[in-house]
């Protein structure tokens, strides 16, 4: 059957939509940290794990963790234009990597996180040079196969993964005469969660700043001329798919550090939990908390990661939400909470673009200088 | 011999399939230049829609069936109309993105409704099998391909015949000289996404008739349809059939002999294969058999 639909003969880009334009730069140029920003993230570091209780503690870790992947997303997605959904299958590498380093050759925290990071940059420069060979939003599509070749993989290299089982990930977090998961000052030993939440949030904290110098560099400005417009960046002598691949690699390493963490954090890693709807949450962290900006991945991070827990709160006074078959609730939790999540999305997409980074007020003063 | 020729045709009934949601996605895509994840979302909604029509009100099958074909149209005009009206202009991240949410609530108010559980559609085929020559084949095989080919043969049709098909290839060979023309691009838009949800319904329904059933999982299937449009390139309606024809057929073959002769592959493995097959594809020829090339400086 022949069907001459396809009669576009010179162009695969998206054909022109009314009123396209020139993309506008989704954030504002980005600014290094400054010391005020810095001495207050360390000071709550260093205060929160004193004031919050266990429970709140134990969710502010998974959202710390969180934002590390985050930060990496919106590096490659917010600040270069590349959507990907693989973040899930490099926490899985940087996870196993560190399982396999700390567990079962019981190496230390600094070579474990290490080995993660470059497992996870190792696999990344792997496949992004495929992944990023085409023009046009293909890496989406591209990263949600990787996500699902990842789960059959995971599913199937028992010596490492554990199988359909999963493994334990019980990797030491000492450094030095430091050891986190039992932290010890003034005479009085801290809980384990108290002590994963310093060295966690620390984590992220780094991230933070090494992206933020990766933005304010060459390399950061280029990143941002190729999501801009690709053709006249490469015209002004940016060498397109090799800053593409620098973002990818970036991206997966801090994935594959947030996987590591999740991992020792969580002493437990099943397959399952390297799945595409994880994906989809990180690149809904970007869209909440504010494309192309650091202090935005951080906040999407906390905004996802506690959503479902003000909702847990919020549910026994909201009568259609279901706890068991047939209590008279319509819908339970879990719908709840993914279909508020998908509303979130959409909310934000359309109303506040920037997302919450952009309701923070603006700082003032000169814009940073660039250096050469 | 005959064991081969059942899975073909097994292969190529779920392949029509693939390649109608690919159709789908492909047409939106032309027309209004936006990667529709949302599209599996339809084909749930599609489904579900005849299934409370057919259980719920007790319609019989065929008119349950066409209701919620206009009713799964109606849904994907709506969408367009309020959310992604909205966002031409906007960044193509962020029109992924809203079609991802929209997905997500696809997905899960069915799930609300209806519940997780596996159901029985309702439809009049269930296990009935067909014997041609020594060859015995699902009924609903024989029904799916036969819808899959008139849909495909009418698409073809409303492109190739039609003046609104006119209007709509025109407008994706050139937007602003069809506008010049009196093309209406917001008719175009609603009519591309009508399309999709059309034939996104007639998919959910033969995807969860008979032997399959019907829930939720079912927007994952349509997650299959993306190598189909890989293999056939992004922008080529006939790539999206035959791509997602190659599919069907490959993962039924590979579900098939991986078991019996490379278990080593793992469980399940017949569903990544589409994703390894795309992958090969993206190496050898990244913008599919039908697509066109980007054109570019470097």
């Amino acid at each position: 059957m022949h069907v001459p639909m396809n009669l576009s003969a010179t162009s695969v880009e998206a054909p022109q939509v009314v009123a396209a334009s020139v993309s506008r730069p989704l954030a504002r140029p980005p600014a290094s940290i400054g010391w005020g920003l810095l001495a207050l993230a360390l000071g709550a570091i260093f205060v929160l794990p004193f004031v919050a209780s266990d429970f709140w503690l134990s969710i502010l870790n998974y959202a710390g963790i969180a934002a590390v992947g985050a930060i990496g997303l919106n590096l490659l997605t917010g600040n270069t234009g590349q959507v990907s959904l693989g973040q899930p299958f490099f926490m899985g590498v940087g996870c196993y990597a560190a399982a396999f380093a700390g567990q079962d050759l019981g190496l230390p925290l600094p070579v474990w996180l290490a080995a993660a990071m470059l497992m996870g940059a190792l696999v990344g420069g792997l496949v992004g040079p495929f992944a990023l060979r085409l023009r046009g939003q293909y890496l989406v599509i591209v990263t949600l196969g990787l996500v699902l070749i990842g789960l059959h993989l995971w599913q199937n290299l028992p010596w490492l993964t554990g199988g359909a089982n999963g493994r334990s990930v019980l990797i030491a977090a000492r450094l030095g005469p430091i050891d986190f998961s039992a932290l010890s000052v003034f005479g009085t030993t801290l809980a384990r969660n108290q002590g994963w939440f310093i060295l966690i949030w620390l984590c992220a904290l780094g991230a933070g700043i090494c992206v933020l110098n990766i933005l304010n560099s060459r390399s950061g400005r280029a990143l941002m001329a190729i999501r801009d417009r690709e053709m006249t960046a490469s015209v002004i002598g940016i060498s397109v798919s090799r800053t593409k691949i620098l973002a990818f690699v970036v991206s997966s390493m801090l994935a594959a550090a947030g996987g590591a963490l999740y991992g020792g954090y969580v002493r437990y890693a099943a397959p399952t939990e390297w799945d595409l709807l994880l994906g989809v949450q990180y690149l809904a962290m970007i869209v909440v908390g504010g494309t192309g900006s650091v202090l935005g991945s951080v906040l999407g991070a906390l905004f996802v990661t506690l959503m479902p827990q003000v909702v847990k709160l919020a549910s026994p006074y909201l009568p259609f939400v279901s706890f068991t078959p047939g209590d008279g609730g319509i819908v339970s939790l879990f719908a709840l909470n993914q279909i508020l999540f998908g509303l979130f999305i959409i909310a934000f997409l359309m109303f506040a673009p920037r997302g919450l980074a952009g309701l923070v007020p603006r700082r003032r003063g000169r814009p940073p200088t660039p250096k050469p | 011999m005959s064991e081969l020729i059942q899975l073909v045709i097994g292969g190529l009934s779920l392949g029509s399939m693939y390649a109608l949601i690919a159709l789908g996605f492909v047409v939106v895509y032309k027309s209004t230049g936006v990667l529709n994840f949302a599209q599996g979302g339809l084909v749930l909604c599609g489904a579900y829609f005849c299934y409370a029509l057919r259980n719920a009100l007790g319609l019989p099958f065929a008119l349950a069936v066409l209701l919620a074909v206009l009713g799964t149209a109606l849904v994907a005009v709506l969408i367009e109309r309020v959310v992604m009206r909205r966002m031409i202009g906007k960044p193509v991240f962020a029109v992924i993105m809203i079609t991802w949410g929209l997905l997500i609530i696809l997905e899960q108010v069915p799930a609300a409704v209806w519940g997780y559980d596996l159901l029985a559609l309702g439809d009049p085929w269930g296990m009935g099998m067909a014997g041609i020559g020594g060859v015995q084949v699902l009924e609903v095989d024989l029904w799916t391909l036969g819808v899959g080919a008139a849909v495909m043969l009418a698409v073809y049709l409303f492109f190739a015949r039609s003046r609104w098909g006119l209007a709509m290839r025109a407008s994706a060979l050139d937007q602003e000289a069809a506008m010049a023309q009196g093309v209406s691009p917001g008719l175009v838009f609603a009519l591309a996404w009508a399309i999709a949800g059309v034939i996104a319904a007639l998919a959910g329904v033969m995807l969860s008739g008979g032997v399959r059933g019907l829930s939720p999982e079912l927007s994952l299937i349509a997650l299959r349809a993306f190598p189909a449009i890989i293999l056939g390139g992004m922008d080529s309606p006939v790539g999206a059939v035959v791509g997602g024809l190659a599919i069907g057929v490959a993962e039924v073959l590979t579900a098939s002999y991986v078991a019996q002769h490379a278990p080593f592959l793992g469980q399940n493995f017949h569903l990544v294969m589409p994703y390894l097959l795309m992958t090969a594809f993206l190496l050898v020829r990244p913008y599919g058999m039908f697509g066109t090339k980007a054109v570019g400086r470097g």
